[in-house]
């Protein structure tokens, strides 16, 4: 069979060039794909949609009439919906849909993985917008809390928080070796860092080594930045440190999520 | 690479470390034809396929697939290539006709779905969710979903491993429906069966290397001996090989006339496909 002279490869011919699907089109119908599969869902629609607003009804049940402890667990629960809709979200789905085979399947057709990744993002965003509204909306409407004083700060935190908690979610699926596992990577971080982070009590009155953790995490200056947002009014120049944070969070897990990224299943 | 080469592959090479999964392959694959690479499993079949339809990058040497190179995977190749991986996950939640649906939008001149779930044999189950069909039928759909995009070239890895009979006799139906469409198909499998019911030629794949190439049936007849046996007149059986049946068969009847004792149950048979991979593929023999 070596006989074959083999000639310099070629673009393809004129005869089977063809159109390509528009990359806005192709994103939308990715976005809406998964939305329509969140819904059908049951686990994921509950874990990354019900149980944040669960949560809410039950502690502001329990806080019912006292304004300092809501003012603590509207933008606490806040938080947690951001990083439950992102960070846990995206690390399960991505590990299944790696270990599954679906992402190299997805991998072998036209579809521009940019688009792709932007309908599978755009999923957990919507999920994140939708839960941050309800939470605002419930905490003024339910709570008697004052409406957010400093709008322009809410969406800044929340837009930054997305970034943040999607990349290291993203991240983190690259070191969850299996589907089977990937809970146990995902709530080995998540809980404990809601618990210190004062998603349900204020983080300053925790015992100093724990705050000390909570400091160097991406949470806890989120729920700050919120908290300022929601509650105090404060602009977002008095936020430079937890804008700080959570920029450099940021960027690490952009790095990471972007340099471990694998289509193809773990084998063994 | 003339008009009628799908697919091209010279010298092609991949490491992994210091294993060397692929260690020099050279075929090619002609337009509309069926190409089988047969071999144990671990003896490099997939890695090559995976390096021609871009997932994996080569170590050395040309590969041209439709006048282009998949390494950098690019877009105007995608929309011509149809893959069926050795084994991929579905949307679970989604039902067949929604994903065909789904799938055929990321091509530019997609296949029409209807059709494409009926020619993949999965009308009947059209409106399932995809994570309560079987295993011969989630295979069925990995076809419709490669095929919904209409592609001139399609890739095939072990496509009926673990299948039962009836199974594997559908999903050579289909195999067959491509090649009547014109498909040109890559095709691999450790089912000697398989390659000689669909390819049109066949490469005997083994440690990375080519061990042998061409039509199933030719395989095993180019510098092959032939086996001649026969029973004498008492009834006992005889077997003996040769590279030149005539002289054999003129000595042996010149004999038995001579004697007056007849030889019954005389038969002369080439090594079939089977003969040849299982010799070029026991361990020591490769050489």
């Amino acid at each position: 069979m070596s006989d074959h002279v083999l000639e310099p490869v070629r673009p393809a011919r004129p005869d089977t060039a063809r159109r390509h699907v528009p990359w806005r089109a192709a994103a939308w119908r990715q976005y809406r794909l998964e939305r329509k599969m969140f819904w059908r869902n049951p686990s994921a629609a509950f874990f990354n949609f019900m149980l944040p607003l669960l949560f809410l009804a039950l502690f502001g049940a329990i806080f019912a009439e006292e304004q300092a402890n809501l003012q603590v667990i509207v933008p606490g629960i806040a938080g947690m919906a951001v990083m439950s809709t992102t960070f846990s979200a995206l690390a399960m789905n991505l590990t299944y849909l790696r270990e599954s085979g679906v992402l190299k399947r997805i991998h072998g057709t036209p579809l521009p993985t940019s688009a792709y990744l932007a309908g599978v993002a755009g999923n957990a965003v919507t999920n994140t917008a939708l839960q941050v509204g309800l939470i605002t909306a419930a905490g003024s409407l339910v709570f008697g809390l004052d409406w957010p004083g400093d709008w322009v700060a809410l969406v800044v935190f929340v837009v930054l928080g997305v970034v943040c908690f999607a990349s290291l979610g993203v991240a983190l699926s690259h070191a969850i070796p299996n589907f089977d596992s990937a809970p146990a990577y995902v709530n080995a971080v998540f809980l404990p860092v809601i618990f210190i982070s004062g998603v349900f009590y204020d983080a300053d009155d925790a015992p100093e080594f724990l705050r000390g953790i909570a400091e160097a995490l991406p949470l806890k200056h989120l729920i700050d930045g919120l908290s300022g947002a929601m509650v105090d009014g404060t602009g977002l120049a008095d936020q430079l440190p937890a804008l700080g944070v959570l920029g450099l969070w940021t960027a690490v897990g952009v790095l990471l999520a972007v340099r471990g990224f694998s289509w193809d299943a773990r084998r063994g | 690479m003339p008009a009628d080469v799908a697919i091209e592959v010279e010298d092609l090479r991949k490491d992994y470390g210091s294993h060397h999964a692929v260690r020099g392959i050279s075929f090619a694959v002609r337009r509309g034809e069926v190409f089988g690479l047969l071999g144990p499993n671990g003896a490099g079949k997939t890695t090559t396929v995976e390096i021609l339809e871009g997932f994996r990058q080569r170590s050395g040497g040309t590969v041209s697939v439709l006048g282009m190179d998949p390494g950098p995977r690019p877009v105007a190749l995608r929309e011509r290539i149809g893959i069926v991986l050795q084994s991929s996950g579905l949307y679970r939640h989604l039902t067949v006709r929604e994903a065909v649906q789904h799938w055929a939008g990321f091509y530019a001149t997609p296949r029409d779905v209807g059709e494409t779930i009926a020619l993949s044999g999965l009308s009947e189950s059209a409106d399932q969710r995809t994570r309560t069909l079987s295993g011969g039928q989630q295979r069925r759909l990995d076809f419709a979903l490669a095929l919904v995009g209409d592609p001139e070239l399609v890739f095939l890895d072990e496509p009926t491993t673990g299948f039962d009979p009836a199974a594997r006799r559908q999903a050579w139906e289909t195999v067959r429906s491509l090649r009547d469409l014109g498909k040109t198909v890559l095709l691999t499998t450790h089912y000697l069966d398989e390659a000689q019911a669909l390819a049109d030629r066949v490469a005997i794949v083994k440690d990375g290397a080519i061990l042998a190439a061409g039509a199933p049936g030719e395989l095993g007849t180019t510098t092959r001996r032939y086996r001649v046996a026969w029973r004498d007149a008492d009834g006992i059986p005889h077997e003996r090989e040769t590279e030149d049946p005539t002289a054999l068969l003129h000595e042996l009847t010149g004999d038995a006339l001579a004697r007056g004792r007849p030889v019954h149950e005389l038969s002369v048979t080439q090594p079939s496909l089977e003969d040849v991979y299982l010799e070029l593929t026991a361990d020591g023999a490769a050489a």
